[in-house]
């Protein structure tokens, strides 16, 4: 039996997805979606192809392919919708990305530090803090010295983008992370320096939103809550021991499993 | 949802530099004749051989039509409504032998460009030569190029101080029968710079020239000649700007390079001369030959350049590479808004063994402008293990810009090893979206992509110049977001 848990309940709403609902080119794909993270909390988010995980991570971000319909975001009190790509990100939120995007011409080191100097506000580092900061992160992540002068993610290997990613997280320092797929493609060393570096950044302060395809990662990095996504809805959440159920029992017995619930519902 | 307005929002990107400067000037009434290049040469007091040479120029021009075959479109030009010459009072004075004062206002024009003509004001490490119109109106750090030997003055004084050495090289890489522009340049040249670097000598300042186009409906006919003595090395730059006005003005230059045995040039050009209004009106034509020639050995010439203004730039740096073992190298950013017009590229031209060229061009469009990458790579038959690569990429900044690769190939020795590629992109979506969830906005976003596309070609200029050039590509495009 899965453990049903209201995440309202406890009172910590941190980032909060309320009835949000989106199209992209016209399909409606989050057909009314509630999520609520707590400060200190580790969600995952878990579902099969098509349900709409990344337009949920593209959607908080503001990605402008992404045309919202209704419903709200809120972070930390302020609401998100009406923000754009890099206020949302000055708010504290952050996208580990999927697919990082290749940037010809512009070094890991400027473009760390132009982001740094965009987000900081008052706690922005000197250069000299800052490259102290950047080397002891990249030490964390196993990244060689020589990539603060190589083009962002260009030619970079899948499993070096990622760990881009969580490098730009380290140093960004945000309030509320969502990782879309950090872990696809990742062998099992990748996965677990990506970990690592999550796992340095958590605090009680911060809210962590995984989403992914695998239970494997949630091995290294322990969530404190379980969402399935099925069809634009968040069908069922729970606690970690929901990974378990999933595991053995597949999506097809949420499916039907949601379905029976909803039945009794009415 | 976030305001992303990907249509163009159209900011006039302003031109600081198109202010207008009140001086008496002196100049020739409009229009073209033999009369005219008398007076051009007679104001230069000139020896005869250049009169002479002038007017078979002229002759030769006057039996050839415009050429028609690059990708641009203009109105046809009436060449008896140009002004040919141009001199603010005090310099042409100047040269008659009176009080040599620059005249303030012509030093406030320059003053105000940020381009120091005068020796106290003079920046370390850089010696100028500013073209005001159709006459140079100050040379700076003369004396520490006397100390080398170097020779760096407007062509003109070169003419009297220097005439076999001006004889000797003057056409010698683009005779006056070369192209229709070319050849009206050779007719009617009035003022650029002349540098000689003696053998040996390694020139200890980066060399400048800043030209300037102030006057109404005159054209500017600069020549520069550049003679690198063996085993030498300079490094050149060139600017150029001119005031905002509705109607187009000509810009014809002709620029010579020699590389001797071992010797190296490096030459640098940002150009920004204005470029007419959002709807295309006014602007300067520019229709430049520039040419250089590896004449010794292991001769090495590089033209940088960054064209960022100018209403129609038709322009082609080129190599001949005659010297066994001499090396060419072309790095271009040409960057079109509104409704400018660019064709440019490069001829490398590989006649001696082991010659080798690098061609690196990158074109960006924004708004409605156009803008073409034009190249020829051509090995001789008997040019054995030459190699060329080239490398020609484009970036379309909106939907209405076009751009075109038009690369000539001709490599008639089988040892040639010819690489060639090229790329057109539109600065993506994904690409700033990406750039702007990190907290940097938009116009910055813009930026980054933008100065990264031209990384390859910035880091070939001096430092100051490389700043500069990034200033200018974000000025260009500010308000251009496709």
């Amino acid at each position: 039996m899965f453990q049903e848990r209201r995440d309202e309940m406890s009172g910590n709403t941190f980032f909060e997805v309320n009835n949000l609902k989106a199209n992209v080119e016209g399909t409606a794909i989050l057909k009314g979606l509630n999520l609520t993270v707590g400060r200190g909390e580790v969600h995952a988010l878990m579902g099969p192809n098509g349900s709409g995980k990344s337009t949920l991570s593209n959607v908080a971000m503001g990605h402008p392919g992404y045309e919202v319909t209704g419903g709200g975001l809120r972070l930390d009190g302020e609401e998100l919708l009406e923000l754009a790509p890099e206020e949302r990100a000055r708010a504290g939120l952050f996208l580990a990305f999927q697919y990082p995007v290749e940037i010809p011409g512009v070094t890991v080191a400027n473009f760390l530090k132009t982001a740094h100097d965009a987000t900081a506000g008052e706690s922005k580092l000197s250069t000299t803090e800052f490259l102290k900061v950047m080397r002891k992160n990249m030490e964390l992540l196993e990244i060689d010295s020589s990539f603060v002068n190589r083009y962002l993610n260009s030619g970079f290997s899948g499993g070096e983008k990622k760990r881009m990613e969580i490098l730009q997280m380290l140093m960004l320092k945000p309030k509320m992370v969502i990782m879309d797929e950090t872990d696809s493609g990742l062998d099992i060393d990748a996965l677990k320096v990506v970990s690592r570096g999550v796992n340095a950044m958590k605090s009680d302060d911060s809210g962590l939103l995984i989403i992914t395809h695998y239970e494997r990662i949630l091995t290294y990095i322990k969530p404190t809550h379980l969402h399935i996504l099925i069809d634009g809805q968040i069908v069922v959440s729970g606690g970690p021991n929901l990974v378990k159920d999933l595991e053995e029992h597949g999506y097809d017995w949420v499916r039907e499993h949601h379905a029976n619930e909803s039945l009794a519902a009415v | 949802m976030a305001d992303i307005d990907t249509e163009s929002k159209l900011i006039d990107d302003e031109y600081k530099y198109g202010f207008v400067t009140d001086v008496e000037m002196d100049q020739a009434p409009k229009g073209l004749n033999e009369d005219i290049i008398r007076f051009i040469s007679g104001k230069k007091d000139e020896p005869e051989w250049m009169l002479e040479w002038r007017m078979k120029a002229y002759r030769w021009w006057l039996t050839k039509e415009e050429p028609r075959w690059a990708l641009l479109d203009y109105p046809e030009i009436d060449y008896q409504d140009i002004r040919y010459y141009a001199a603010p009072k005090k310099m042409s004075d100047r040269f008659k032998g009176e009080d040599g004062e620059l005249d303030p206002e012509v030093k406030r024009a320059f003053d105000k460009l940020g381009i120091p003509v005068q020796e106290q004001d003079a920046l370390t490490g850089v010696a100028v030569d500013a073209v005001f119109d159709s006459v140079s109106v100050a040379t700076t750090h003369r004396k520490v190029l006397e100390e080398h030997g170097i020779i760096f003055c407007s062509i003109s004084e070169a003419l009297r101080e220097h005439p076999d050495l001006v004889r000797k090289y003057l056409g010698s890489v683009v005779p006056f029968t070369d192209n229709y522009f070319a050849s009206l340049n050779s007719a009617v040249f009035t003022d650029g710079s002349f540098v000689y670097i003696p053998p040996g000598v390694r020139c200890p300042v980066e060399l400048s020239t800043y030209f300037r186009i102030n006057a109404m409906d005159t054209g500017q006919f600069e020549r520069t000649l550049i003679v690198a003595d063996k085993g030498s090395y300079v490094s050149y730059l060139e600017g150029c700007t001119a005031p905002m006005r509705d109607t187009n003005q000509l810009h014809a230059a002709v620029v010579e390079l020699i590389a001797l045995e071992d010797a190296q040039i490096k030459y640098a050009t940002i150009q920004n001369w204005y470029a007419g209004d959002a709807e295309g009106k006014g602007g300067i034509y520019n229709f430049v030959t520039k040419r250089g020639h590896c004449r010794g050995r292991n001769a090495k010439i590089s033209w940088t350049q960054v064209e960022a203004g100018a209403a129609i730039t038709w322009k082609y740096p080129s190599c001949i590479l005659q010297g066994d073992g001499s090396t060419g190298e072309f790095y271009s950013v040409a960057v079109t808004n509104n409704r400018m017009q660019a064709d440019t590229g490069t001829k490398m031209i590989h006649i001696g063994n082991n010659t080798r060229s690098t061609i690196v061009s990158k074109g960006i469009s924004a708004d409605q402008s156009k803008n073409t990458y034009r190249g020829l790579v051509q090995i001789m038959p008997t040019a054995k293990n030459c190699r060329n690569y080239s490398i020609c990429d484009s970036m379309l900044v909106g939907s209405e810009c076009s751009a075109n690769t038009v690369p000539y190939i001709e490599a008639e020795n089988s040892s040639a090893i010819v690489e060639h590629e090229a790329t057109t992109s539109r600065i993506s979506e994904d690409q700033l979206f990406y750039i702007r969830s990190r907290g940097i906005d938009e116009e910055s976003a813009i930026n980054l992509v933008v100065n990264g596309f031209c990384k390859e070609v910035f880091k070939q200029l001096p430092m100051e110049f490389a700043v500069e050039a990034t200033k200018l590509l974000e000025m260009k495009l500010e308000g251009s977001i496709g």
